[in-house]
């Protein structure tokens, strides 16, 4: 028996439950089905630059940019603190970033929400020393704290697990040749940890420009993005040409910002959990 | 000094962002009232009432089957996948790899709501049955991409020694090259596991009426107010997994030869 | 006292509570080419990240032109190192490894270009600007990491085991190409090495160094030819270590026998131990020799043999240009000059 036979009821597994689903989005993205029969149709896309729609993929844009540069600024001092442990005291700070992760996601976007409603803890303390905010919830910086709490891990890890690589000897070798810390951080470190950054932002920015639960739960009922655009059109207005369309531009949007971004991953050799 | 103090600060609150929700979570779900904000007393009364609870039993019963099975199903197929893939040759490998990736780096909405659509048309009523082929499409990646690297890593001679031995090439299989790659089809598993049990967003649109998993349970919930019933079961579960996590990590540290097995 | 460019003053490292340096005192000379030899662990890379400043000692100075450096960070050292394992800068060709330290000092662009030119023909590597770090050998890469830092001009350069991953070959050359370099830039060498051969061919003064302190100072001569105990003896070349007692002045005891000597000035019966090189010993027919062995075995060793012979109960190391088979008898003869009589050394 050939070895490689093994592989195909897995090949059937793929073709079935992930190219037929995904040709079948494209199918309805670009084909309408009515009395007389299938139509090739754009007008889909063409909704999808309508101003109304087109400010929706702006600002879904924005948020996830914005927290994603939040994370990098977060997140890469915190993985040069994990990188310079000593290696017990390294393994066990790295496993306290991951736990957090291993609590419902849900629930602890859920927990945000009490610490930030207008009631919340968070006012209620600030409130204890004289300070009042107007509402925290519900507000495009709750959407980006949340995508900037959920995420944050995904950015860290990946540019830790590069930065720990680095032989000291050459940032020792750096500064024999004259460089000072800084200039040891611009010309080595950072250039060094490009791939790990690379890895983080693409796991970070994906999963940000994509969500519908986070903006749902910190934004309210009327903060919309893509992911809530998309889910009303299957769920709500049960337009799936247009969600399709809708979802294909998504696609496009992801591999267009993956392709940038694994310019700099020179082989294999970047960080990233896999 | 300065430096040293700055660190320790920064990790200090970065830390603090990252467990203040769950200290929350785990907090209130001590607290008599059903209070967000405000500390009523202390109770036990949550643990009590939520195995009382029909709602929320009856989302960990699928949240646990799901994952459960799932995961297993998607380690048998995945690993034996991986074994194929591995002994295939370069342009088939590389594209049965490539679509490997597929269901990692396409946006779970678009998975989510592709096999909604899938499921629709081929008339499969949503429910169970539905949520569990989408959970093991999506954990198939994670067998896959654990199980691999292990395989690279296993010496062909192995194997065929023990062929030269005399053993058939099931027996060699069993006795041989899967004690290898067990970690990997172990860390495979454990990923799958944790993946299933989170999810919210494929399970949200591949499910019916009736079926829901705890995060669609808490989702419908989070408008009105969450029971902190299900602070108490999430609290319970995320202690089960830490504890887990302490035996693994004891178990890793008493076999050291092999190192950087990580289960993260 | 002034043309000692750097000096150690009474330094002394530990960690973890291990001492490593012990009251280490060194003075190096302008232009010289001073070789740090001895075992793998004695502290060899620490004196030198002690003196290039990536580690502190915890007492003593480190005096550099007079001046105390003690806590002054590497960047701002006039010294540059050839690390032991190269530490090039994986992404950065050639060309801006070696223009780095130019480019910090914030030389012209023209400048840097005209000496990274020169350093690359000193190093024989014209035209290998372009190249990535990663596709060179190793002895290319030793080449970069080496020119990388003497395009900075230092003052003293630090290079620790820089040709310890090479071949025989390619270390041969490079020993004669690193000693003509020195030379011809008037550059002062701290060396380190466990190889002694290397330290003999290259250097002006040679450091013997053991569990952290220095056994000895002196030309290559004065180490191979007056080892000042045995374990320097056996460090540098191969020595039969015998243990014996000196009896009075001039006459020692071993090996069951009693022996003339050149040396005096120890206890009456002192412990010592007697250091005979293997080529001090020569072979004559069995009746005629202090003592009397049987050849064990002979190896080739090039120039020439190399035996071991059973006499007296014991192994003695023999070099000699002619050989004897195996099982044959011989006598061995030693002239009372080459006797070395040493104190024991401590040991531990
Ligand atoms: N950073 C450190 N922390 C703890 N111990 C160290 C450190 N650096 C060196 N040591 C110890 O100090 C001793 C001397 O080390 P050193 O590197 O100076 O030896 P060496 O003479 O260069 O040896 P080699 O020839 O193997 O390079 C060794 O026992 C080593 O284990
Ligand atoms: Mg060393």
């Amino acid at each position: 028996m050939k070895k490689r036979l093994l592989a195909y009821p897995y090949g059937l597994w793929i073709v079935i439950f992930t190219i037929i689903p995904l040709a079948l989005i494209i199918f309805y993205s670009v084909f309408t089905t009515d009395a007389t029969g299938i139509h090739f149709t754009l007008q889909h896309f063409k909704r999808v630059f309508e101003p109304i729609y087109l400010s929706v993929f702006l600002r879904s844009i924005k948020i996830a940019a914005v927290s994603t540069i939040v994370c990098l600024l977060l997140g890469y001092p915190m993985a040069m603190i994990l990188a310079e442990k000593n290696l017990s005291k390294k393994s066990i700070l790295v496993v306290l970033f991951v736990i957090p992760m291993w609590m419902n996601f849900l629930a602890r976007t859920y927990a945000w929400m009490t610490l930030l409603e207008k009631n919340g803890l968070i006012a209620t303390a600030l409130g204890f020393f004289g300070v009042r905010l107007p509402s925290l919830l519900y507000t495009e910086n709750a959407v980006i704290l949340g995508m900037v709490y959920n995420f944050l891990p995904f950015m860290v890890l990946p540019i830790y697990s590069v930065l720990v690589k680095i032989d000291k000897a050459v940032l020792e070798a750096a500064e024999d040749l004259g460089a000072p810390p800084i200039t040891v951080f611009k010309r080595v470190i950072f250039p060094l940890s490009l791939p790990g950054v690379s890895s983080g932002i693409i796991m970070v920015f994906m999963p940000a420009l994509t969500t519908f639960v986070i903006s749902r739960l910190l934004g309210g009922a009327h903060f919309t993005l893509i992911g809530n655009l998309i889910e009303q059109q299957f769920l709500t207005t049960r337009d799936w040409g247009f969600g399709a369309a809708l979802s294909v531009v998504l696609m496009l949007m992801i591999m267009f910002s993956m392709s940038i971004a694994l310019r700099y991953e020179k082989e294999n050799e970047g960080g990233g959990l896999w | 000094m300065v430096k040293t103090a700055i660190k320790r600060i920064y990790t200090f609150l970065i830390f603090l962002f990252l467990y203040s929700p769950i200290i929350v979570l785990i907090v209130f779900s001590f607290n008599s009232s059903k209070s967000r904000a405000h500390w009523t007393g202390f109770t036990f009364k949550w643990y009590v009432e939520m195995f009382k609870d029909q709602q929320i039993m009856t989302s960990l019963y699928y949240t646990i089957t799901i994952a459960l099975t799932a995961s297993i199903i998607a380690t048998i197929i995945g690993t034996i996948a991986a074994i194929g893939i591995h002994s295939m040759k370069k342009m088939p490998k590389a594209i049965m790899t490539n679509m490997t990736y597929l269901p990692v780096l396409n946006p779970d909405i678009v998975t989510g709501i592709s096999l909604m659509i899938l499921f629709i048309l081929v008339k499969l009523p949503r429910g169970f049955f539905s949520m569990l082929l989408a959970h093991i499409t999506f954990n198939l990646p994670y067998v896959i991409l654990s199980v691999m690297p292990k395989l690279k890593q296993l010496d062909n001679q192995v194997y065929d020694a023990a062929l030269d031995l005399g053993a058939t090439p099931g027996y060699a299989f069993i006795k041989v090259v899967l004690p290898q790659i067990a970690p990997g089809i172990f860390t495979g598993f454990l990923l799958a596991m944790t993946m299933s049990i989170d999810d919210f967003v494929i399970s949200f649109f591949t499910t019916g009426p009736g079926v829901s998993n705890l995060a669609i349970t808490i989702y419908s919930m989070a408008r009105k107010g969450v029971s902190p019933k299900i602070n108490a079961l999430l609290s319970l579960m995320f202690a089960g997994v830490i504890l887990m996590l302490l035996v693994i990590n004891n178990r890793m540290s008493r076999d050291n030869g092999r190192r950087g097995e990580n289960v993260i | 006292m002034h043309e000692k460019i750097i000096r150690l003053v009474n330094v002394s490292k530990s960690f973890n509570g291990h001492q490593v340096l012990q009251d280490i005192n060194l003075g190096i000379s302008r232009n010289e080419f001073v070789t740090l030899l001895g075992p793998s662990g004695c502290g060899k890379t620490t004196t030198l990240r002690i003196i290039g400043g990536f580690e502190v000692s915890d007492i003593g100075d480190v005096i550099f032109e007079g001046k105390k450096i003690n806590n002054l960070p590497p960047y701002k050292r006039k010294l540059n190192t050839v690390f032991q394992r190269y530490a090039l800068f994986t992404h950065m060709d050639v060309y801006e490894n070696i223009a780095f330290g130019l480019k910090i000092k914030k030389v012209e662009k023209k400048e840097i270009d005209k000496k990274v030119k020169e350093v690359l023909k000193l190093v024989n590597l014209t035209g290998y600007e372009n190249r990535e770090t990663g596709s060179l050998s190793g002895g290319q890469q030793q080449r970069i990491a080496i020119a990388r830092a003497l395009v900075n001009e230092p003052q003293v350069l630090l290079l620790d085991e820089p040709l310890g991953a090479l071949d025989l070959k390619l270390r041969k050359d490079m020993q004669l190409e690193l000693k003509r370099i020195q030379q011809s830039l008037g550059i002062t060498f701290i060396y380190v090495t466990h190889d002694q051969e290397e330290a003999l061919t290259m250097s002006d003064t040679i450091v013997v160094m053991k569990d952290g302190r220095i056994q000895q100072v002196g030309t290559p001569q004065d180490i191979y030819n007056e080892p000042i105990n045995a374990f320097v003896a056996d460090f540098i070349g191969e020595s039969n270590i015998i243990d014996g007692v000196m009896v009075k002045d001039f006459y020692v005891e071993f090996a069951g026998g009693g022996f003339e000597c050149v040396d005096k000035g120890f206890k009456a019966n002192e412990e010592v131990d007697v250091v005979i090189r293997p080529e001090d010993i020569k072979l004559v027919p069995a009746d005629q020799g202090m003592i009397e062995g049987v050849v064990e075995s002979v190896i080739f060793k090039g120039v020439h043999y190399e035996m071991l012979i059973n006499g007296r109960d014991m192994r003695w190391m023999v070099h000699s240009t002619t050989m004897e088979p195996v099982n044959t008898k011989v006598g061995m003869q030693v002239i009372p000059y080459d006797i070395h009589i040493m104190k024991k050394v401590r040991t531990e």
